[in-house]
């Protein structure tokens, strides 16, 4: 007699679904509160975190940024 | 999962929704508990998204995963940008929840419950995920454009700038509206206009921590202004109980107004990005985890909903607002069924972050939803009252009576029962003076939700702290929408005025900066004054002018949507966008024919002006009756203007579907994607 193949249905952990989930919240977040614009616009520059980087990040985001309504 | 079990499932869920929308609908005379209204939203939305959506995306707009999106075309590494969809999801969410579904449905929940939870669940389902999905979906196809540049595109000059003044138009009553519940929530109330102050200096830290301390760190810096912002909720109620500092902190609604508007004004004059770019992510911050935990506490709560179905109110004789159950309870709940102002946003930043075109369902339709569902919890906050305490605090003393025994009286004898002592009482829960004529829906809200979160996170000790978190989170983001709307409004005013006078388009030119804003502040603070001085309480007058406004700029996105479906040779599908286009029609010139003409003098401008003109003529009166004449001319002009676009509308379907006009789209041209491979 053969024996009988049980494929194992593939579930992922729930320790990884929950760092995935984690994962992507922080990265709407980072979003959302301009963390992930600020990391670009370092990267675009070729320049690190400072006081000065920022200022210029805000200096350049401002006039876009104040142009975005909100909504009722 | 096989198609079989597919099936099953979804047949349950659809058994599960049909069950509990049928206990909202036929239930009558015993309260029903509130889980109901949270497993009928929770299956609407389910089937909405899977099946409705689902024939959208492949019937009639038929999404194309392998053309290339403006994201990935024109990507710059700052506006225009391949994102997670999972984050343009929230970003999008973010950007669309505001406090318009929060106060809308408290404020329609005079009806009862049921008229607000059927337009909700229908209103978001066929018309409002509908609308955002198409209208973010036609934008991407355009490289990112604006709803009124897609109007003047597909529709005709005519139609951008109609739809250009219909947003100047909204956005300017808007701001008045949402100043007045500001002013409402805040007036005579020192615990809460002490917890308001103090956001400033918590921002300006906020903001001193971004740049000289830890730069960048936003979310670190909005956490840490979280914990202080709680922090001065916590020390309001010392301040409300110092008679000095009381006293300091004590505003009547008048003033209020004029610190609103120098606010409004400083906020879109000046380069103030130290106070107010952290006060929008303190706001934001407080707004997601306000709607999570409130979502969370109604589940864990479970609470009953005391409101009946329907209330005697829906004959129009409601004293929160005036007007019949249709059209009124449709132009009141706006944001969370359907809102002209979300086309305004899925034709902004959104566009230009989509992947791929397959994401704009889950980002259009699917962030909609989640709105919707915000709507669904304001209306279990606003029923879990019980009714007589609900209609003490929305009805404004020129209707329930002056002091609180006749207005305990007047309420009672609608079947509401309720006495002065349970107002007292409540009132000295959530540490407020008095609760009665706190027109607006905040209040209202802040009591319902601080029921909420008191029996199911913290015990009824806690109640008036949960009361002024309500009214600060309320009034945060009323003041954001508020400086962020009037330097919109600015933008476009010198955008415009630009073409006649160069340097007054140069948004860096302080003349034309201080100019503007002045004229945008003025435009809003006088319907936010004439709010503050009407007897009937403002909203009476404001809120519907401000639902037909919202109401009427989705009847224009809708006329574009529908448009660009006729020209892409999918007219047998039109019906997805012409239907909600013709009841939002038939809504919004209901609601305007009564506001105009309604011989009621509670509902009908013109009613209101000629018993005004009846009576004893005062410098109060006379500035009254130009108020009413003045929306009643609002109201017609904007009635005017949506007519001018649908006419230019339908001859554009006319034409094309008889062949006479060229059915030509102004889309940009088809680039094959280079992220095939990748998730959509």
């Amino acid at each position: 007699m053969t024996p009988i193949q049980i494929t194992p249905i593939k579930i992922m952990p729930i320790k990884e679904m929950m760092q995935e989930f984690l994962a992507t919240a922080l990265a709407v977040l980072r979003e959302i509160f301009d963390e992930a614009a600020y990391a670009r616009y370092l990267k675009r520059c070729g320049i690190v975190s400072s006081r000065g980087s920022y200022a210029a990040f805000r200096r350049e985001s401002e006039e876009m940024r104040m142009r975005l309504p909100k909504c009722c | 999962m096989n198609k079989p079990l597919a099936r099953l499932l979804w047949g349950v869920i659809a058994i599960l929704g049909a069950v509990s929308l049928g206990a909202i609908a036929l239930h009558r005379g015993e309260p029903i508990n509130a889980l109901w209204l949270v497993v009928a939203a929770t299956c609407c939305y389910a089937l909405g998204y899977r099946f409705y959506s689902g024939f959208i995306s492949t019937r009639v707009l038929a999404l194309d995963a392998l053309r290339a999106t403006p994201a990935e075309r024109l990507e710059n590494g700052r506006d225009f940008l391949v994102t997670n969809k999972w984050v343009v999801f929230g970003h999008h969410f973010a950007a669309i929840a505001g406090p318009g579904p929060l106060v809308g449905p408290v404020l329609a929940a005079q009806f009862g419950y049921l008229p607000g939870t059927m337009w909700v669940l229908a209103g978001a389902v066929f018309a409002g995920c509908v609308q955002d999905f198409v209208i973010l979906l036609f934008s991407v196809r355009r490289d990112g454009k604006s709803l009124t540049e897609m109007a003047k595109d597909e529709i005709g000059p005519v139609g951008g700038f109609v739809a250009y003044l219909a947003v100047i138009a909204i956005l300017i009553i808007l701001l008045g509206v949402a100043a007045l519940i500001v002013v409402n929530a805040l007036k005579a109330s020192p615990w809460g206009t002490f917890t308001i102050a103090m956001t400033m200096p918590i921002a300006l830290l906020m903001g001193v921590y971004l740049r000289r301390i830890r730069p960048g760190k936003v979310l670190e810096v909005s956490a840490l202004g979280f914990v202080l912002v709680l922090a001065a909720i916590w020390g309001g109620q010392y301040v409300s109980q110092d008679p000095t500092l009381a006293r300091l902190f004590t505003f009547s609604a008048s003033t209020l107004a004029i610190l609103i508007m120098i606010y409004g004004f400083t906020a879109s004059a000046l380069p103030v990005w130290l106070l107010l770019a952290p006060r929008d992510y303190l706001s934001t911050f407080v707004k997601l985890g306000t709607i999570a935990l409130l979502g969370i506490g109604i589940v864990v709560l479970h609470p009953t909903l005391h409101m009946p179905a329907l209330t005697r109110f829906v004959d129009g004789t409601g004293p929160v607002f005036a007007g019949k159950v249709f059209p009124f309870a449709f132009i009141t709940i706006a944001c969370g069924a359907i809102s002209g102002f979300h086309a305004l946003i899925s034709s902004g930043t959104t566009p230009k972050m989509i992947a791929r075109e397959t994401q704009t369902r889950m980002v259009g339709y699917g962030a909609m939803m989640a709105e919707s569902a915000v709507a669904i919890m304001a209306i279990i906050a606003a029923c879990v009252m019980q009714p007589g305490i609900y209609f003490a605090i929305n009805s404004p003393a020129g209707i329930v009576g002056q002091v609180p025994e006749a207005a305990t009286a007047t309420i009672s004898s609608w079947g509401f029962p309720v006495t002065a002592a349970e107002m007292q009482a409540l009132a000295h829960a959530v540490g407020e003076q008095t609760l009665f004529n706190r027109t607006g829906g905040a209040p209202a809200f802040a009591v319902g939700m601080a029921h909420i979160f008191s029996y199911s996170l913290g015990g009824g000790t806690l109640m008036a702290l949960w009361y002024h978190f309500a009214i600060m989170f309320e009034a945060l983001f009323i003041l954001t929408v508020l400086d962020a709307g009037t330097r919109v409004a600015r933008f476009m005013i010198q955008d415009a005025l630009g073409h006649i006078y160069k340097p007054l388009g140069r948004t860096s030119w302080y003349p034309s900066i201080l100019g503007t804003s002045a004229l945008i502040v003025a435009a809003w603070g006088y319907f936010l004054w004439q709010g503050v001085k009407d007897p009937l309480g403002g909203i009476n007058s404001l809120w519907p002018l401000f639902g037909i406004a919202n109401q009427l700029l989705a009847t224009v996105a809708l006329c574009v949507a529908t448009t660009i479906i006729i020209k892409m040779h999918r007219g047998k599908y039109a019906g997805v966008t012409l239907v909600p286009l013709g009841w939002l029609v038939a809504v919004t010139f209901t609601a305007s024919w009564h506001k105009l003409f309604d011989p009621n003098p509670r509902v009908g401008f013109l009613a209101q002006v000629r018993v005004l003109q009846a009576g004893l003529i005062t410098g109060g009166t006379a500035r009254l009756i130009f108020n009413n004449q003045l929306d009643a001319a609002v109201t017609g002009i904007l009635v005017v203007m949506v007519t001018a676009v649908l006419v230019e509308s339908v001859r554009q379907w006319w034409g094309t579907l008889s062949g006479v006009r060229e059915a030509r789209v102004k889309e940009s041209p088809f680039v094959r994607t280079r992220l095939a491979g990748e998730q959509g």
